[in-house]
């Protein structure tokens, strides 16, 4: 391993090569683990706000001004709370879940490139590394749901396991465009090769999976099924009380916003805005973006109705699925229909806007047309959804009447 | 040596991922009471005991969709490279890498006509 910046101050300042290295993997790792977890607290405000705010309500007012410090209130509560156990759990896994549920959100924040020169580590496999540790969460909620030895966090659990699997499939052949356009798995290099044109304008639809897929990962309305409280009560962390319930809580709030960055990572140019390469504007760009799709995301789950398992189910598998492989087949014969034609650059790191130009039009044309197809497809089958619907509401008008 | 940095904080970052959450429990282990009682740690259901068993078989959907996910996911693996490598293949390899794809659509197909993908 090389040594070098904070490593190689350490070492001529009379350390041992290895504890020199250890020390400044510490504190990258510090530093890098720093911005997800300030971040979680004020999310849980801002989410608590906006989600007042569209219910007409004011939310969190009174610890602190604007109720800022009502996270930290919370967190003190959570803290002096009795931790219930329920004898019939099988402890080590009970316990592990929190663990592993937060730790699988923490550690995305590892590849995220924030600035062009500050990550934490730039994987040549990034994009596999964040789908692998992002299942982990699935892992940790079935874990949590089976270890309570409870009816309703089981069905929770099952709930979530098949929900999060099939959605997995959109999401991952979405992520496979920005990978197929860059030609690099690595997050850093997929940022890189968006500084002549963002991928959410060439490949808008795989955009929007992205979105749709990331916002089931979350279990966010309108696919918080797993956590329907009318039915489940509370799902799979129906039996964790105090700080491990808090754990799960809080990995949920970070989760959001990590798919909030992964999607301007992969699709919106990172970092990429008016003087970018100056860290702090790049960084201040990175989150601005994220900023505008977490506000999205909270705007769908404070109004939409949760649907049901067969809707989630079907709306995945006949027609998120067949729209996703359709998409990386569409691009990328047009991509290489461009390249052959030499319409398009082979290497998109560091190709100008004018270069980019005819391959975007071309491709945003296609995703307009598979888009106008699939909304008209979709209207269809809603409007005859709708037409069954109202030919059995008469029997239960006439019961009213 | 460069890529082995990389991967050393990835070591460190998964170590460490873990102590993150594991602390405020742990402080909250020494803050919190301690009054445990046969009711409180008895299995919530609804208010009375639970009946029966609760790790017991589950319906076979759940099972058929981690199925067709495997295979999926599988294929996926074998897509990444495909797409990494894309912008210096020659049109042949493109066009192997779509027929791959539409085999996996074929595989889609199969199980829509079988009916399997319906929540029954």
């Amino acid at each position: 391993m090389d040594c070098t910046g904070l490593c190689d101050a350490l070492y001529k300042g009379g350390l041992d090569q290895g504890i020199a290295q250890f020390i400044s993997l510490l504190v990258g790792v510090l530093l890098v683990s720093g911005v997800p977890l300030i971040t979680v607290i004020l999310l849980i405000w801002v989410e608590r706000k906006i989600a007042a705010r569209i219910q007409d309500r004011i939310g969190p007012n009174r610890v602190g001004p604007f109720g800022l410090l009502q996270t930290f209130a919370d967190l003190l509560k959570l803290l002096i709370k009795e931790d219930i156990t329920p004898t019939a759990a099988d402890r080590l896994l009970y316990n592990a879940a929190p663990l592993v549920s937060f730790a699988s959100v923490l550690l995305i924040w590892g590849v995220i490139p924030y600035t062009p020169y500050h990550f934490g580590a730039n994987l040549e496999i990034g994009v596999l590394y964040m789908v692998a540790v992002a299942s982990l969460g699935t892992l940790s909620i079935m874990t949590a749901g089976w270890a309570s030895n409870n009816k309703y966090a089981l069905l929770g659990a099952f709930r979530v396991v098949a929900l999060l699997v099939s959605y997995e499939i959109p999401m991952v052949f979405s992520l496979l465009i920005p990978v197929l356009l860059a030609g690099s798995m690595s997050l850093v290099d997929i940022v890189h090769a968006q500084g002549g044109m963002w991928f959410g304008i060439m490949a808008p639809i795989s955009a929007v999976l992205f979105f749709i897929s990331a916002q089931a990962e979350t279990g966010r309305a309108p696919f918080d099924l797993i956590e329907a409280e009318s039915e489940l009560v509370a799902g799979f962390n129906i039996e964790y009380s105090g700080m491990k319930f808090g754990m799960f809580f809080a990995a949920e709030f970070l989760h959001v916003f990590t798919n909030a960055i992964l999607l301007v990572v992969f699709f919106f140019g990172g970092w990429f805005g008016p003087f970018w390469d100056k860290p702090l504007i790049a960084f201040m760009w990175l989150g601005l973006k994220a900023s505008v799709f977490y506000f999205i995301s909270l705007w769908i789950r404070n109004t939409v109705p949760r649907l049901r398992i067969d809707q989630v189910m079907w709306f995945n598998w006949f027609r998120l699925v067949p729209l996703s492989i359709a998409n990386v087949i569409v691009i990328a014969t047009l991509v290489k229909i461009m390249q052959l034609i030499n319409l398009a650059p082979r290497n998109l790191i560091g190709a100008s806007f004018i270069e980019m130009l005819p391959l975007t039009i071309v491709l945003l044309a296609a995703n307009v047309a598979m888009g106008l197809v699939i909304v008209g497809q979709l209207r269809t089958t809603g409007r005859a959804v709708r037409m069954a619907a109202q030919n059995r509401t008469p029997v239960t008008a006439a019961v009213g009447d | 040596m460069e890529i082995l940095n990389q991967w050393a904080f990835i070591g460190m970052f998964a170590v460490l991922a873990p102590i993150f959450p594991a602390l405020p429990i742990l402080i909250a282990w020494i803050l919190r009471p301690r009054k445990p009682n046969v009711l409180k740690s008895q299995t919530y259901e609804c208010g009375v005991e639970t009946v029966g068993d609760t790790w017991v078989q589950f319906r076979v959907q759940y099972y058929i969709y981690g199925l067709i996910f495997l295979i999926f996911d599988v294929e996926m693996v074998l897509l990444f490279p495909w797409a990494m490598a894309y912008n210096r293949l020659d049109a042949f390899a493109s066009i192997v890498g779509v027929i791959f794809i539409l085999l996996l659509l074929d595989g889609l197909l199969y199980a829509w006509n079988k009916g399997v993908l319906e929540w029954k």
